[in-house]
């Protein structure tokens, strides 16, 4: 492998690891907080599938580096611009709607992308996507179900969600950026090409959202930075409670 | 009136053979309120206790901790939903028992009402509290009343995980940098008195025990499982290096137990009555839970019944 297409490949899987860790924790966030048991179990079932994939990415990511860098290594001890996970995933909870407006953006896209992945000739690349791609079939369940739930549900549940859709709608266009590293993977059959995922996305978001009685809202003005390490302000507020305890004892075993 | 000495005879004779009771079964009233108080404590317990370990998940200093305290907090959440669906056999809803509990009707383990200070807390609480609740619940697996033991079973396999992995935490703390072991030291002096006192007052004290054992609701007193917990933790505080912040604590040849210094019933009851450093904060952040889920359920029933109507209306057409 070429050093340029062993970077190429590092970037991708950091960015594959950091979305799922930074998705993850968000609703980690909402453990004992949700507004309802069965919520509060699904909600930290959701994070912990998150999890465990990042710590499986961000593994290979290390081993394709090769410089002896840890899962942990790469979650703790990375600065905000080193952190490729989409801009989407480290977007506050907000309230109960903007999570599951999140959660219906973003596994709308994962869904496309794993399928992609499957048929991916890196041969962890395919295993990790076999296995997530069930994880993220009831993620994507359970956030549809729930946008119908408030989209059609009362005056306020309505308002909500729509809310949660409208605010978060500009962090959507960031998830097909795609960089000349991730084209060099798309032509060694590698990744899927994201940029060709943004139509057939607005179809299956459009349709929940219609069928929920919300409206797609209509602007084309979206935000990006991310594959760049330009991050919202959000992000090294997370980075730090997530990495504090960690940072605190450099080069301790826990 | 004759008719209920015979159904508490009847009662009484199932008590005595070992059966289970069952939620159709006859059983005294105050048999009945005494366990909707037990088990929603318990379910109540769970819901709370996410809080202490929660507060952690978030800053776990590594992935594989972040994921195991994840599993175990879920858990805790599933260990209520079965002991309110226990509950609820006996003829109140959920919605009943968590009001009581938003009210401060109800208590919940005194236990959660201490804080989780550092990232050894984590493995006290596993190592000590669920210890300490494993030893109650193995008991509780063989309480009379059928679907509050069977709840039991399934929630002991996951406890014993619990505990394990806590004790693995005061393993790894224990083993690592001279400031990880003095963390885990420092845990265990802040947990060890309150966990003694999660088993309760003293049996010379404990008012609600006599009826309880008398129905095999519990089947061995405050003071006797209390006493089991320390004879089997001595020795796995030993194997870390740790030190028992109890300077009477000695094996005692003669009974075959470890004596054991007084506890700080001043503290417990202080505790119990509101006044532990969390008791505020930790209601406060179940009822916000609560109250800021309130239009997330009135959401889902809207559209359940929407559903409903429509699929009826869907069915005459």
């Amino acid at each position: 492998m070429s050093v340029n297409s062993q970077q190429a490949l590092f970037e991708y899987a950091l960015r594959l690891g950091d979305n799922a860790l930074i998705l993850g924790h968000r609703l980690s966030e909402w453990t004992a907080n949700g507004p309802i048991l069965e919520e509060d179990i699904a909600l930290t079932n959701i994070a912990l599938d998150l999890v465990g994939q990042s710590r499986m990415l961000l593994s290979y990511a290390g081993e394709i580096e090769g410089k002896g860098r840890t899962e942990d290594d790469l979650a703790y001890y990375r600065q905000s611009a080193e952190f490729r996970n989409a801009l989407l995933t480290e977007t506050d909870n907000g309230d109960f709607a903007q999570t599951i407006a999140r959660q219906l953006f973003y596994s709308v896209f994962a869904d496309q992308l794993l399928q992609g992945l499957q048929k991916s000739t890196d041969a962890t690349f395919a295993g990790y996507a076999a296995k997530a791609i069930k994880e993220n079939a009831y993620h994507l369940r359970h956030a549809a179900e729930w946008t119908l739930r408030l989209g059609d549900g009362t005056d306020e549940s309505k308002r909500r969600m729509q809310e949660g859709v409208d605010k978060l709608w500009m962090f959507t266009g960031d998830l097909f950026a795609t960089t000349e590293a991730d084209m060099q993977l798309v032509s060694a059959g590698i990744v899927p090409d994201v940029s060709t995922f943004r139509e057939a996305w607005l179809k299956r978001v459009s349709d929940v959202l219609t069928e929920a009685t919300l409206t797609v809202p209509e602007s084309n003005w979206f935000q990006s930075g991310s594959r760049n390490g330009i991050h919202t302000e959000a992000l090294s507020y997370l980075l730090g409670e997530m990495q504090s305890l960690a940072r605190a004892y450099p080069g301790a075993n826990w | 009136m004759e008719n209920t000495v015979q159904l508490e005879e009847q009662f009484n004779a199932k008590l005595d053979k070992g059966e289970f009771i069952e939620p159709k079964d006859w059983m005294p009233e105050k048999y009945r309120k005494t366990l909707i108080r037990q088990i929603s404590q318990h379910a109540h317990s769970e819901i709370i206790g996410m809080q202490p370990e929660g507060n952690w998940i978030t800053r776990a200093p590594s992935l594989r901790r972040k994921a195991v305290l994840l599993a175990k907090v879920q858990d805790e959440a599933g260990h209520g939903l079965y002991l309110y669906s226990a509950a609820e056999t006996m003829g109140i809803s959920r919605d009943e028992l968590l009001d009581q509990l938003h009210t401060g009707k109800a208590k919940y383990s005194s236990i959660f009402n201490y804080q989780t200070l550092t990232w050894a807390d984590m493995g006290a609480v596993g190592w000590l509290v669920d210890g300490a609740a494993i030893i109650n619940q193995v008991m509780l697996q063989r309480t009379s009343y059928g679907p509050y033991s069977r709840a039991m079973v399934r929630i002991c396999k996951e406890e014993s995980f619990h505990q394990r992995q806590g004790y693995e935490i005061m393993c790894a703390l224990a083993a690592g940098t001279p400031e990880q072991k003095a963390m885990a030291q420092d845990a265990l002096n802040r947990w060890w008195w309150p966990t003694l006192m999660m088993f309760g007052p003293k049996d010379s004290e404990s008012k609600n025990s006599t009826d309880s054992i008398r129905w095999k609701i519990k089947r061995e007193t405050n003071d006797e499982l209390r006493q089991k917990f320390i004879d089997r933790t001595v020795a796995q505080a030993e194997h870390l290096g740790l030190v028992i912040p109890d300077p009477e604590l000695k094996w005692n040849e003669e009974r075959g137990h470890y004596d054991s210094g007084e506890i700080n019933w001043e503290e417990f009851w202080n505790v119990v009555e509101g006044r532990g450093p969390c008791n505020h904060i930790r209601l406060k952040v179940r009822v916000a839970a609560h109250e800021n889920g309130a239009w997330v359920r009135e959401a889902a029933n809207a559209y359940a019944a929407k559903k409903a109507k429509r699929e009826a209306g869907s069915l005459v057409a």
